[in-house]
């Protein structure tokens, strides 16, 4: 087990958005600022974590025909239970999430690596890798709502920096999140071209 | 039953509130199966066909659990709910009609984890909508994905023959198309009925 690779693999070369290109929805539509962007990360890391766990403690019980629907059960368990942690003590947060708390349900990012690695590995190697593919996720999330809520409407985390009459207030819309993941997933490519990683 | 307020309904979720362009719900298979115009279609009615399906499930389903005492089992029952129903239809489409269930192929299964669906039915819950009303966005919210990706997969059969900048090929390119289109998407806004 590599620690410091699945890091890396999880943050950049493997990177679940930019990379992999899963878990669209989400990232499009929450990150409007940048406390929704860390609320969302952390969640979707905590459950990817528990859920890497638990489906890799099953493995072995699991049948194969009906792996996708336990899988499912499993991961629908815990967003329950997230879900309900955060409507008992960060309602604010809870409110601007909104449905996509429940929808963390059917976030592809969390299925791939239930049957990809958790499915495959020992408890301990499914949890780091939980920890960093979420890291890896959050990290989209936060830079994607940084830039969304700088240009969009002046302020970083609410805080502001520049007066909103001269921001860009289609950024905040949803056509800002196409947008941006598109020049974000642009920006990745050409990284890759440069360092000779086998872009596309 | 006012036809009004379903006529509203149909209006939003097909053009104002656009499942794809506006609440971000179903972006998945949006962007992967419409590379192709027939099996964009293809996705397109089989979703019609399960989120309608779906909301007319669900709502027993949640008054049962309402009854119950048990709201907070809601996002386990309803995706309980339609992996079931999914797999009912497939088996379904399969004895009775070899022909469309050939031509859905692998988009059936996938319609399970498409957020779309889950989300449809979690929305028809939070809109307090009754039985008629819950089938009905369930219905006109799918007409809108078809919609969406049928648009989307016709531009994207042209993009194939454009030269973007290199980084850009690809996905990157198709995200910038969807987000001109959600631009379009915008302009319905403002549209109401006028009763």
């Amino acid at each position: 087990m590599n620690v410091g690779k699945q890091l890396k693999e999880g943050l950049i070369s493997q990177n679940p958005v930019l990379i992999q290109l899963l878990g669209m929805c989400s990232t499009l539509a929450i990150t409007t600022s940048v406390a929704n962007g860390i609320g969302m990360g952390l969640s979707v890391t905590i459950i990817l974590t528990l859920s890497n766990i638990f489906i890799s403690l099953l493995r072995k019980i699991i049948p194969d025909q009906v792996r996708i629907a336990a899988y499912i059960v499993v991961i629908a368990g815990f967003v329950t239970m997230v879900d309900l942690i955060l409507q008992a003590y960060f309602e604010e947060l809870a409110e601007s999430l909104g449905v996509f708390i429940p929808l963390i349900v059917v976030n592809c990012i969390i299925l791939a690596r239930a049957e990809s690695f958790a499915s495959k590995h020992r408890p301990l190697a499914a949890a780091v890798d939980g920890i960093c593919q979420g890291l890896g996720y959050t990290l989209v999330l936060v830079v994607m709502s940084a830039i969304r809520e700088l240009l969009g409407a002046g302020t970083l985390n609410g805080v502001e920096v520049f007066p909103s009459e001269y921001a860009v207030q289609m950024l905040a819309l949803p056509v800002g999140g196409f947008l941006t993941l598109g020049c974000l997933i642009a920006l990745t490519q050409w990284a890759r071209s440069k360092t000779g990683q086998g872009g596309k | 039953m006012q036809w009004t307020t379903l006529f509203d309904i149909a209006l939003g979720a097909i053009l104002v509130n656009n499942f794809i362009f506006a609440q971000f719900l179903g972006i998945c298979p949006f962007m992967g199966v419409s590379r192709k115009m027939d099996t964009a279609v293809g996705m397109g009615f089989a979703v019609i066909f399960v989120m309608g399906l779906a909301s007319a499930l669900c709502y027993p389903v949640n008054l049962l659990l309402d009854r119950a005492g048990l709201g907070y089992m809601r996002t386990v029952a309803f995706i309980l709910v339609i992996a079931a129903l999914v797999q009912f239809v497939e088996m379904f489409l399969k004895k009775s009609m070899p022909a469309l269930y050939e031509a859905l192929g692998v988009y059936l299964p996938l319609i399970t984890t498409n957020c779309a669906v889950l989300g449809v039915v979690l929305l028809n819950v939070q809109n307090t909508y009754d039985f008629i009303e819950s089938v009905v966005y369930g219905i006109t919210g799918g007409a809108g994905f078809l919609l969406a990706i049928v648009l989307f997969a016709s531009i994207r059969e042209r993009l194939e023959f454009a030269e973007p900048p290199k980084a850009f090929r690809g996905f990157p390119i198709a995200l910038i198309t969807a987000g001109l289109m959600a631009l379009c998407f915008m302009g319905f806004q403002g549209l109401q009925i006028p009763w």
